[in-house]
């Protein structure tokens, strides 16, 4: 039986649902391809990673520890991955497409010889050949490619694009990595949380997004409000790039095509024009509410919901109905 | 210190796309092409990094057809000191082909720091910089929004869900750059001049097949016409029962 291999992604010892996305999308594949699903996992510390893994439905999950592996190194796991991957020689090897996706599965796919297709929003399964769907051009085309022969698809996958997945019975190893620290040549030193305990932007279940329309960085007060009456753990604040540029936000903040791509459930954008740069960063959300005074904004074009008005007065209603619908 | 930028020509942000006539590729007539907004803050690190050293040679590649000299001029106007035009015979490419390609370039130039982008806006891949590192055996630093160098070592921090990360990496290493690492300059009028008497040499490319095979290119799906609401009650209503978000 052929293998289908996901990489899953565990910081500090924790496997996030991206992650557990991938194995979904593994599953989905793998009943099409008649393939077994093998979930590999590196770093040091592994128990928890290892039982959130085995709860997800895989046939298979590998834990491979090593001191060394306890901070990331890029090329350093690439290493101890490909070791893996030599033995199962998989027909597709999966990840989400995360940091540390983005950083790692264009080395691996380099040493296995192998195309990739990344930010994938759909996996196919066609006269023998694996496949993915991905947006090209910020979202403004989907480019549908396959795996040439003699290799396997290498695909990060876009968070919130696959259903996660579940189930028990997965044979658990674990091997230790044959790694020395000395030998690696970039690795973290520090990671530094970020100050907000917010959920991250392109994890978050709802995007409360503002732009030049709120006047005055203290105004994203009221974006802020919204973001933290959905309860905790829910939404996260986005910008546009006009704020952005004038210093009232991050740049982690901004989304569009030179920003963060989010494809959360609800995506509320608040004093935005919708240029179609922004636009490329959010129009695969689910449902899109935009609030705006300006009846013609192009963000209307996009919205599933509207509001002509002004954000000062409509925002903090919002606020009030969100908070009252959330705790009832 | 030999300091490597790779640059791409892409579409403009604000291009409209067509599907061309095969349906797997965009149709070019009426896009403007620039450089690559990211490739911006790859230069102007290379720039900033001989400036630190008071030594070195920049030397910026693009590989791709002859067109790509406008983008590779502009760089040598904001200050490179060579440019390098991979021709790639109009051969199909895909991130595998294009980072092979320059990896086997690079392996006939001396080099110590290979900068390109997080990204190139076409296809939005985000593969060349692990890729490029992957094939020269040499280590990488992705998405990098901070760089300091010292003793031939850099310390880079990017950007991971919730948190910074704090990376060294020693040298030769391939760095990919990400928006907030730098403000790019622009060229000064005597920069442009200059550059017009800067090498630009243009070399026969060696192409492999691509990794995978593009079968077809779409538009998206219209969004259905969305609903002006009067008031909030009636948001939240819809929310509720059509969205099911609340
Ligand atoms: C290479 C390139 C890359 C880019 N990348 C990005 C990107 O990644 N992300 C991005 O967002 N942009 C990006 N842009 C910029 C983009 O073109 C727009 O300039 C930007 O998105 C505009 O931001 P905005 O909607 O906040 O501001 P504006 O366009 O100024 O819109 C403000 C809106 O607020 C409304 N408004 C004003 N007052 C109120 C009020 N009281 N209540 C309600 N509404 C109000 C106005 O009607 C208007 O529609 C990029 C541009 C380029 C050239
Ligand atoms: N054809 C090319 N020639 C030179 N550099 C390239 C080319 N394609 C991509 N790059 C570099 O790789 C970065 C990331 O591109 P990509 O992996 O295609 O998203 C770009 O920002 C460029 O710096």
């Amino acid at each position: 039986m052929s293998n289908i291999v996901v990489i899953a992604e565990a910081r500090s010892g924790q496997v996030k649902k991206p992650s557990l996305e991938a194995v979904g999308a593994a599953i989905s594949l793998a009943g099409q391809a008649s393939a077994q699903v093998v979930v590999l996992v590196a770093g040091a510390g592994l128990d928890e990673a290892r039982s959130t893994l085995a709860a997800a439905g895989a046939h298979k999950v590998i834990a491979v520890e090593s001191d060394a592996l306890g901070q990331y190194s890029g090329d350093g796991y690439a290493r101890v991955f490909q070791e893996q991957l030599a033995g199962l020689s998989p027909i597709a090897v999966l990840m989400p497409h995360s940091a540390m996706g983005r950083d790692l599965m264009p080395r691996l796919a380099a040493m296995l010889g192998a195309g990739m297709v990344s930010d994938a929003t759909a996996l196919h399964f066609e006269g023998g050949r694996v496949g993915a769907t991905k947006p090209v051009f910020a979202g403004k085309a989907y480019q549908k490619a396959f795996a040439n022969a003699g290799a396997p698809l290498c695909a990060t996958l876009r968070p919130n694009a696959f259903e996660p997945g579940s189930g028990d019975g997965a044979e658990v190893s674990t091997v230790a990595a044959q790694i020395d620290a000395g030998t690696l040549g970039a690795i973290v030193q520090e990671v530094i949380a970020a100050a907000s305990d917010r959920v991250p932007l392109q994890e978050a279940k709802v995007v409360v997004a503002g732009g030049r329309g709120l006047k005055e960085p203290e105004n994203f007060r009221i974006i802020e409000d919204l973001a933290a009456a959905f309860g905790s753990g829910v939404a996260a604040v986005g910008a546009s790039r006009a704020v952005v540029d004038a210093g009232w936000r991050p740049h982690r903040e901004q989304v569009g095509q030179t920003g963060k791509v989010v494809a959360p459930t609800l995506y509320i954008a608040i004093g935005i024009s919708g240029a179609i740069q922004h636009l490329a960063g959010m129009r695969t959300s689910r449902f899109i509410v935009a609030i705006n005074k300006d009846p013609n904004a192009p963000i209307f074009k996009v919205a599933d919901y509207g509001i002509v008005g002004d954000a000062f007065e409509v925002v903090p209603a919002l606020t009030a109905a969100v908070s009252a619908a959330a705790t009832a | 210190m030999n300091i490597i930028v790779c640059i791409k020509r892409v579409p403009a942000t604000d291009s409209k796309i067509k599907v061309g006539a095969d349906g797997r590729s965009i149709d070019p007539a009426g896009v403007d092409f620039v450089l690559n907004p990211y490739d911006e803050f790859a230069v102007e690190q290379a720039l900033k990094t001989k400036e630190q050293l008071g030594a070195g040679q920049v030397t910026v590649v693009s590989l791709g057809s002859a067109d790509a000299q406008k983008e590779l001029r502009s760089c040598l106007a904001m200050g490179a000191d060579a440019a390098v035009l991979l021709d790639d015979g109009g051969k199909p490419r895909d991130a595998h082909a294009t980072a092979s390609a320059v990896a086997a370039w690079l392996r006939t130039v001396p080099h110590d720091v290979v900068f390109c982008g997080k990204q190139a806006v076409d296809h939005d891949d985000s593969q060349f910089a692990g890729r490029l590192a992957a094939l020269l055996g040499v280590p990488s630093v992705t998405e990098v929004v901070a760089l300091e160098l010292s003793d031939g070592t850099f310390r880079a921090e990017r950007d991971i869900e919730g948190a910074r990360e704090v990376v060294r990496c020693g040298t030769p290493c391939v760095i990919s750059t990400q928006k907030g690492l730098n403000e790019p300059r622009s060229a000064t009028l005597k920069g442009i001049m200059a550059a017009k008497k800067k090498p630009l040499e243009t070399v026969a490319a060696d192409v492999p097949a691509p990794g995978v095979e593009v079968v077809s290119l779409e538009l998206p799906p219209e969004r259905k016409e969305g609903r002006i609401l009067g008031s909030v009650d009636e948001l939240i209503a819809a929310l509720r029962t059509e969205a099911k978000v609340l």
